[in-house]
């Protein structure tokens, strides 16, 4: 069985999965339970400054969109930072750290745009024994309307000011969490990287409403008639993260800051992803306040099960495996040819590609009388539609053409070079190859 | 466990009163919202979906599922009723089994289909509960047009007729409306009273009158109703029933199984109808099955399903024949009935053994029996009728009989499988036809 240790930024646990800044994490009680299901970590829930502790809404926090069977794909929420006494979480953050000695346990922090107020707050979570703290400049809802959370992460200079008055003021590592409510992911990770962060975790959640009661014609979820936006989380919400992971990862100013990766991950496979594209470890949210903490015994025996097939020993050969391989669409091969093809053994006769194909793409299924869906070389062009509407898992594939072969669509062999837009005769801004 | 549930003879009260309410209730159960939710989600929403070919009233699956699977049942059922207003009858009835669900992609993949039958009915029963009839009449046209026969075939018949406007007149032989829905399938298919409601909820149209107890040929005639309607349909089914043509037929203890049936559908007290201990039924198709199953669910301690040919020439479904093998009816094919024993009353039926080419091999079959039920199909009967093909009424078309004016559809009009839905269909596009003729 592979070994899943990770170390973080210096931040050592036995696996890679944390439990996300949430109300997973949100007091001793949860924490413990997560630890004893076998979480690396967590990422304890925001905390803020001292005195009267904020206050959430007493009425629905959460709203879900689903899919087959109420298959919970995406979470919104409306909840704040951590609603308990500082000083109460301090003790219990002590006792579980003092309990648990091998589990990381980052506290997430949002205090006021003062330096004064950081700094107030830092030795205190020091005294904890905490592994490290995480900034909260994400959270997407009512913090913001208060100058902190996703209104500090949506400024690259507040972040970077930030980040270099925690740094100048605590030993302990200093991850920063970013808002995806921007424009340009890369500005704000240059930012936290710039102010000396030594890492950054990403995303928090999305701006979203959930749905609209047709009733009462107010957002979901509704508080006495009334909604607000919320953040958007949960396995809807992957790709748009794994993007955001991979263009930090990707960005030569920033290549080598390393990423906690967060964002619907449900499975060790998304984790898997997470971390090919260039995160370090993966936090969890959604996926425990769906099925509980036992999730992470499927995601600790998957990972290890995969790397032992891959013949990967350490959680750090995952870390940007990926990241090589992810470009631009400027350099994508375009000699390179595709057609699809439909395996008649496992193909249903359900005809969804057929309407796909005919309705909206490029008019290459045959259907014949008996239902036999047949694809047209000669009008296809490899777009994959077919293949992601397919209800059979493997049925239609996509076959690369073989150089030298001439594809029926253009009449025209198929060449053996690589070639991208940079230098096709179409682009009337090509770079022509030296003579 | 009561007393006479090992006494001989034709006996009532065979099992303890609960049990009949246990053995009679739905055979399927409806969906609720979410098994119905979860079930619709199952749906591929086919590109031109078997299913739809498959349906005898062509009604529009995949659409169907999608408008519940999105939360409109409404919409949903007034879909299945463009196409099929008894459908929630043939939700409960169709042998899905050998229809849409036969033909379903997912059966074909992985020998589950999607519940097109149980969704159709969850969808159904959704508008029907409103209350609410879904269509309207369109102007009063001044035409009247007769059906003969308000089962299914009728009763879709005239209720496209009044939505086009026509008046209709509708005469059965029977005491109630519904046809075969009332009287002529097994209870547990449409239990609590279910075939009465729909024919209540279906008149809602209105511009439909139904006339009980007038059979053509006894108290109306053909040429009489040509004379005071505009058209006419026939939708009278088969009122005869087949004779097994034996010596000592006519003992006590052998009746024919649609008497059974019809019986046991209007009685009211189940615990009050007599059944045997050693029942015999003779025949192979679903009143064949609907007997046996109804008398073992009575109290009969034997039943016995006995057809002449194999199991796969049966025109009961395997469905059927596996729900009469639950229920305990023991099937025994290739055995032709020759005596008929007993003083008085039937005591045994013998049974010859004989092979694919229905010649006696020679072994010879004895079961013990106080009750025979015959199903060894049905016969149209009446006098004056239009020509004949084979031994129903030849129709061209949508139902056009020899005599102009004159339309015919459901099992008493040759073609078609004598099915609820396929009687649905040809009543349904038999009005549309009589629409056009009385529209030119």
């Amino acid at each position: 069985m592979a070994n899943l240790a990770s170390d973080f930024v210096g931040i050592k646990s036995p696996n890679p999965f944390w439990l996300a800044s949430a109300p997973p994490s949100d007091k001793e009680y949860n924490v413990r339970r997560a630890f004893e299901a076998g979480w690396g970590g967590v990422v304890w829930k925001t905390l803020g400054e001292e005195g009267p502790p904020v206050v959430n809404v007493n009425g629905p926090r959460y709203g879900a969109i689903f899919g087959a069977d109420r298959r919970l794909l995406g979470l919104n929420n409306i909840e704040l930072i951590t609603d308990r006494p500082l000083q109460q979480n301090l003790r219990e953050i002590k006792a579980v750290k003092r309990d648990y000695p091998d589990r990381a346990v980052v506290v997430s922090l949002m205090v006021p745009c003062e330096e004064h107020a950081w700094k107030a707050i830092l030795p205190v979570v020091e005294e904890t024994g905490a592994d490290g703290i995480e900034l909260n400049f994400g959270c997407p809802h009512g913090m913001s309307e208060r100058g902190m959370g996703a209104a500090v992460g949506q400024v690259p200079e507040y972040i970077e000011m930030v980040t270099r008055w925690c740094k100048q003021n605590t030993r302990m590592p200093v991850i920063v969490k970013l808002t995806p409510n921007i424009t340009d992911i890369r500005q704000p990770a240059l930012a936290a990287q710039n102010g000396g962060a030594d890492a950054v975790s990403l995303i928090n959640t999305i701006n979203s409403i959930t749905s609209v009661n047709l009733d009462l014609f107010a957002p979901e979820p509704t508080i006495d008639g009334k909604g607000a936006h919320g953040g958007y989380c949960g396995p809807a919400v992957k790709p748009i993260a794994l993007n955001m992971v991979a263009e930090i990862a990707r960005n030569p100013e920033t290549a080598a800051l390393p990423i906690s990766g967060i964002g619907g991950v449900t499975t060790w496979r998304d984790a898997a992803e997470f971390m090919a594209l260039g995160a370090g470890n993966v936090q969890v949210c959604t996926a425990a306040m769906t099925y509980g903490f036992k999730v992470v015994q499927e995601m600790i025996s998957g990972l290890s099960q995969w790397m032992d097939e891959k013949g990967l020993d350490s959680t750090s050969q995952i870390t940007r495996r990926a990241v090589p391989n992810c470009s631009d669409w400027q350099h994508l091969n375009l000699n390179y040819i595709a057609k699809a093809k439909i395996s008649q053994d496992d193909c249903i006769k359900c005809g969804r590609c057929y309407a796909a194909c005919e309705d909206t793409s490029h008019q290459a299924i045959a259907m014949s009388e008996d239902r036999t869906f047949t694809v047209k070389d000669e009008e296809c062009v490899a777009c994959n539609l077919c293949v992601n509407v397919c209800p059979v898992e493997g049925c239609i594939t996509m076959e690369p053409m073989a150089a030298g072969t001439t594809d029926p669509r253009t009449g025209k062999p198929v060449e053996p070079e690589y070639a991208n837009w940079t230098t096709h005769p179409n682009n009337p801004g090509r770079v022509d190859a030296a003579e | 466990m009561t007393e006479k549930a090992y006494a001989a003879g034709i006996q009532s009260g065979r099992l303890p009163q609960t049990d009949y309410a246990a053995n009679f209730t739905d055979l399927h159960p409806a969906l609720d919202a979410h098994e119905a939710a979860v079930a619709a989600d199952r749906c591929y929403f086919c590109h031109d979906a078997p299913c739809m070919t498959a349906c005898p009233s062509d009604i529009d699956v995949p659409l169907f599922i999608r408008q519940i699977a999105t939360g409109t049942p409404e919409a949903a059922a007034k879909t299945i009723f463009e196409q099929n207003i008894l459908g929630g009858m043939c939700a409960r009835v169709c042998p899905t089994e050998t229809l849409c669900e036969e033909v379903c992609v997912r059966e074909v993949a992985e020998g589950k289909p999607v519940e097109i039958g149980r969704l159709q009915r969850y969808a159904t029963d959704t508008l029907m509960a409103r209350g609410v009839h879904p269509f309207t009449r369109a102007k009063a046209t001044g035409k009247r047009v007769a059906v003969v026969g308000a089962g299914p075939a009728g009763l879709s018949c005239a209720h496209r007729l009044a939505m086009k406007g026509h008046d209709v007149v509708t005469y059965d032989a029977r005491p109630k409306p519904g046809g075969l829905n009332e009287y002529g399938i097994a209870s547990y298919k449409a239990p609590e009273g279910f075939a009465q409601a729909e024919v209540d909820w279906l008149m809602k149209v209105g511009g439909i009158t139904v006339e009980n107890g007038k059979a053509l040929g006894r108290d109306i005639t053909l040429d009489g109703l040509k004379g005071d309607f505009d058209a006419v349909f026939l939708g009278l089914g088969l009122g005869g029933v087949n004779a097994l043509s034996l010596e000592g037929e006519d003992k006590d203890g052998i009746a024919d199984a649609v008497d059974f049936i019809a019986d046991l559908r209007q009685a009211s007290d189940l615990s009050a109808l007599p059944i045997g201990r050693d029942v015999v039924v003779i025949g192979g198709g679903m009143t064949a099955v609907d007997a046996a199953v109804q008398a073992k669910l009575l109290g009969a301690l034997n039943v016995t399903l006995v057809y002449r040919r194999g199991r796969d020439r049966m025109n009961a479904s395997v469905f059927e024949q596996d729900l009469a093998a639950s229920k305990g009816v023991r099937i025994v094919t290739h055995a032709v009935p020759v005596a008929v024993k007993g003083n008085g009353a039937v005591r045994e039926v013998v049974f010859d053994y004989v092979d694919e080419a229905m010649q006696p091999t020679g072994a010879q079959l004895t079961l013990p029996a106080d009750q025979v039920f015959r199903a060894i199909g049905q016969t149209l009967v009446g006098d004056g009728l239009p020509d004949l093909e084979g031994r129903k009424i030849a129709v061209t078309g949508a139902g056009r009989t020899s005599i102009a004016g004159v339309w015919a559809g459901g099992d008493c009009a040759a073609g078609g499988d004598d099915l609820t839905v396929t009687a649905v269909a040809e009543g349904r596009d038999a009005a549309e036809d009589i629409h056009t003729a009385l529209s030119r």
